[in-house]
């Protein structure tokens, strides 16, 4: 079985740039396996960039990216699809398509299109996990955004892949369903063994819910380490260029930069 | 459970729904200039032979272009992420003119055939270059690419004319702008049943045409080819439309009309409103040769123009209605 002291997901010397513009300058890192895994850093600092690599929507224009000990741009599409999802931050909207028809389609990898039992089955129970049972028949067009959200995060639990890469999961969503949908993700990590890579911009729940974060700055990786060492005032001073209080309460850390 | 999603509600539906088709098909085979009625058929050794010979190519080419070209606009639609983009608005039509026309040109006595493929060469290449594009330039207003689409229609048009007026036969391509049914003949349609095939494809593909609409990093997170989908999409949309000029020449509208008004209703999951849209489009398009044949009787109004009124007023009560 697999081991859970070794990482499966690598990268090295990924660079990537936009014409002249240096996105990610040569940066390595393992992504630890089954734990949550945060990206913070300002914007424009190549998180969007590199997840978008890990996950082999975007090819890099040099370095390696390594998944379980093969070079991931070596996979067949359908057997990575089963293996890792990945959740982008512009969905394509146009279409009006059923909550249950776009959890459906997480299945796509193992069913092509003819859901089993056990794929219908994956499918009410993703619904169940997000609360999305009343709007199951809803049409995405007449969800909020919120709404929206959780139901592209329904469908990437449906497509019960080992790893899961969510580009700024929290985007739309109010206070409530945005600890829902991060507790979620701990529980696929704590009770299934998911590893959860994801690009996130409040602090606070990067601090709350991560084992692990990597910062990023200018196309490189300037800290990644364990959650507590990271939420340190002068290690996030040097990130994001403003002042940090750090609240220890309850063996929590909690951030306050709002004003000081 | 409401009455709407029982299965007898559902039955009555459908059964009223075919009955309605059998109902316009009799009356398509029935009209014309020439008076057929169902008890002379078995008598009337020549009244049969007209039947044979014009009637009933009409009538199944009307349903086959209908159904195809509403397939096809849905298919265009979901590929280019653009509910205004179809074979009307991505200069396609444009395109397989300039095939006939260059078949024409180059190949004497050129068989009907031989046209087809060149008209579906040139859809597909012109498809291929009109995805390509919209894919290439980061429009954000959505409302310009059919504008795009339309020039580009225009550049192709004005090409077809220069050569068509070097060679003489501008008239001819003329004609081609204009659908018309009335020249279907046994023997001179057979093309327009490359559309079944087509449509086989769209069924086994749908839910990858769906999925492909979604756009590419998510049908790529799925594990599926992206582009080998959009290729097959244009295929399938260059096979349609070539067939459909090729035997009966331009149709409008049709393919932006139907497939958007069943998916205000309907929604746009592929394999659930395929049979829906196919059925649709084969009946709107019989209903509309059935009125441009009997408004100025017996001479026509072209069904371009009855297929563009109809439609437009149908789309225009729909969205004025879904406001409220």
């Amino acid at each position: 079985m697999v081991d859970s002291q070794k990482d499966y997901l690598t990268f090295q010397d990924i660079h990537k740039h936009y014409g002249e513009k240096i996105v990610l300058n040569a940066i390595s890192a393992e992504i630890a396996h089954g734990k949550i895994t945060s990206l913070i850093g300002p914007n424009g600092a190549g998180k969007s960039t590199l997840l978008a690599i890990l996950s082999r929507l975007l090819k890099q224009d040099g370095g390696k990216v390594s998944f379980f000990d093969k070079n991931i741009g070596s996979y067949k599409g359908q057997d990575l699809a089963k293996k890792l999802a990945i959740l982008r931050q512009s969905n394509h909207l146009d279409l009006k398509l059923t909550v249950e028809d776009l959890v459906s389609f997480g299945r796509f990898p193992y069913s092509q299109g003819r859901l089993s039992s056990e794929d219908k089955e994956a499918v009410q129970n993703a619904i169940r996990f997000t609360e999305l049972e009343s709007l199951a028949d809803a049409y995405l067009d007449e969800l909020s955004g919120g709404q929206r959200q959780r139901a592209f995060i329904s469908m990437i639990i449906a497509q019960d892949t080992d790893y899961i890469l969510l580009d700024e999961p929290l985007n739309n969503l109010d206070m409530k369903h945005s600890v829902h949908v991060m507790k979620t993700l701990r529980r696929l990590v704590d009770e299934l063994g998911k590893t959860v890579i994801l690009v996130i911009h409040e602090i606070n729940f990067a601090a709350q819910y991560s084992d692990f974060i990597i910062a990023l700055k200018n196309g490189e990786i300037v800290q990644h380490d364990k959650t507590n060492q990271i939420i340190q005032s002068n290690v996030l001073r040097d990130i994001f260029e403003i002042d940090f209080d750090i609240i220890d309460r309850n063996d929590k850390l909690i951030c306050n930069y709002f004003n000081l | 459970m409401n009455f709407k999603e029982s299965i007898p509600y559902k039955l009555i539906i459908t059964g009223a729904a075919i009955g309605l088709l059998l109902l316009l098909i009799w009356i398509s085979l029935f009209t014309g200039i020439k008076d057929i009625s169902f008890a002379s058929l078995f008598s009337d050794k020549e009244q049969a032979l007209f039947f044979i010979i014009s009637r009933i190519p009409r009538t199944l080419a009307l349903l086959f272009v209908g159904a195809g070209l509403s397939l096809a606009g849905f298919v265009f639609q979901h590929l280019s992420q653009n509910k205004f983009v179809s074979p009307t608005t991505a200069g396609t039509l444009e395109a397989a003119k300039m095939g006939i026309l260059f078949s024409i040109i180059f190949i004497p006595e050129v068989p009907l055939m031989m046209k087809m493929s060149f008209a579906m060469l040139f859809t597909f290449l012109a498809s291929l270059l009109f995805i390509g594009f919209i894919s290439k330039v980061n429009i954000k207003n959505t409302i310009y690419i059919p504008l795009v689409g339309l020039m580009f229609g225009n550049i192709l048009s004005a090409i077809s004319t220069f050569f068509a007026y070097k060679h003489g036969i501008v008239q001819n391509t003329q004609e081609w702008m204009l659908g018309d049914f009335s020249s279907v003949l046994q023997g001179q349609y057979e093309t327009v049943f490359l559309i079944l095939p087509a449509v086989v494809l769209i069924y086994f593909y749908a839910d990858r045409i769906t999925i492909a609409g979604l756009g590419p990093s998510f049908a790529k997170n799925l594990g599926l080819p992206y582009y080998s989908i959009v290729y097959m999409g244009l295929f399938i949309i260059a096979l349609v439309v070539s067939s459909s000029v090729v035997t009966v020449g331009a149709i409008p509208f049709i393919g932006l009309i139907v497939p958007n008004l069943l998916s205000l209703i309907y929604g746009d999951n592929l394999r659930r409103t395929l049979p829906i849209i196919a059925y649709t489009g084969a009946s709107f398009l019989l209903f509309c040769d059935i009125l441009s044949r009997l408004l100025v009787y017996p001479f026509e109004v072209p069904i371009g123009m009855t297929v563009g009124i109809i439609g437009g007023i149908l789309f225009l009560v729909l969205i004025l209605r879904r406001k409220k």
